[in-house]
């Protein structure tokens, strides 16, 4: 996809964009979103720690994988994680981050009609638009599964108040939302700009950022998946 | 953004050295097949959680971090081209996590979620 092979960081040759030459060859917006998502790691598995040294210490339920009898809870409830639930909408993530891919290669490769070969599909791969737009798409279904999962265990007597697994869970989940609102919000900036003057390779930089951004997000839900929804 | 937009020079193309890729891009068909085997493993870590005789043995939960660690690993080197790019960018991500993660165990080593049983 990426045209070719590449060296040199030594800098004498780094001049692009318009932008000054940097000691290491490397444009700072993209050393910038590494060193972000190198920050987010840390909160998030801050946030993990916590959701996991907290696990079982609740007194009341609901819980996560157990069935709660009275005189722990008034009535007796199920384990509230709906893993169905949980793993089309890990799907769902996981599909975004292709259609991610997806996008910045037609953004990197639209100075090259053709470069996805001939027929239908070649033409729908070369298309920036198509794809930054099933991302944002892929992305808001991921949000609709997580109202959908905290209003039915709201519904189901769990709250961020109610217990310690209540509490670092909708923490947890919530912090990981409000990263995918975000990307959201973010690619939808994207379709909007390739909609009005549209997205060439001069422009990979911006959609090679947001898309590290948005399999960080990706990356951390799997993590999220795994620790939280699956292990008991 | 803006200052990119109307950038002239040599903007007709990618600039691959300021993006830090040393190596090429995946194509469509490998982005494929790393899609399929994510989600075979998520399938396969959905599958395990529902057979009892499973989760109750001890490879249940090694079994499920390594499924894991497998997807997180594809993702970062495939999707966010980590294995082509920059070994700075590899520098500025696996520092952190490795410090992320070590401090996740001992904290679970300190609250009694995991000990050592000598003798």
């Amino acid at each position: 996809m990426a045209t070719s092979a590449v060296v040199g960081h030594g800098g004498a040759h780094a001049t692009h964009g318009g932008h000054p030459p940097t000691t290491t060859g490397l444009d700072h917006r993209k050393i910038a979103i590494w060193a972000f998502i190198g920050s987010e790691c840390m909160l998030f598995t801050s946030l993990i720690s916590t959701y996991l040294v907290y696990k079982g210490r609740s007194v009341s339920g609901p819980f996560p994988h157990e069935v709660c009898n009275p005189p722990q809870c008034a009535t007796t409830l199920k384990p509230i994680l709906n893993i169905p639930v949980t793993s089309m909408s890990t799907f769902v993530l996981l599909m975004s981050s292709l259609a991610m891919v997806l996008a910045l290669a037609a953004v990197e490769n639209k100075d090259k009609p053709g470069w996805a070969g001939a027929g239908w599909w070649a033409r729908q791969l070369e298309s920036s638009k198509l794809w930054l737009m099933v991302t944002a798409i892929l992305g808001a279904t991921f949000l609709g599964f997580q109202a959908f999962e905290f209003t039915s265990f709201v519904h189901e007597g769990l709250t961020i108040r109610k217990n310690l697994f209540g509490s670092s869970f909708f923490t947890l989940t919530g912090f990981h939302g409000a990263h995918v609102t975000v990307g959201v919000l973010w690619l939808l900036t994207l379709f909007a700009i390739d909609v009005r003057r549209g997205l060439g390779p001069k422009d990979a930089l911006l959609v090679d950022i947001s898309a590290l951004y948005w399999h960080f997000v990706d990356v951390v839900w799997i993590a999220i998946f795994t620790l939280v929804y699956l292990i008991r | 953004m803006a200052h990119d937009t109307h950038d002239s020079g040599h903007a007709s193309h990618v600039d691959h050295a300021a993006l830090g890729e040393v190596h090429e891009h995946p194509t469509w068909k490998q982005y494929k097949w790393v899609a399929l085997i994510l989600t075979v493993i998520t399938v396969v870590e959905v599958w395990v959680y529902y057979i009892p005789s499973f989760v109750a043995s001890r490879l249940f939960i090694p079994a499920l971090l390594i499924m894991s660690a497998v997807k997180f690993a594809i993702v970062v080197m495939f999707y966010m081209h980590l294995k082509y790019d920059h070994k700075l960018f590899r520098v500025l991500f696996t520092g952190p996590l490795t410090i992320a993660i070590l401090t996740l165990i001992v904290l679970l080593f300190l609250f009694g979620h995991l000990a050592i049983h000598a003798g």
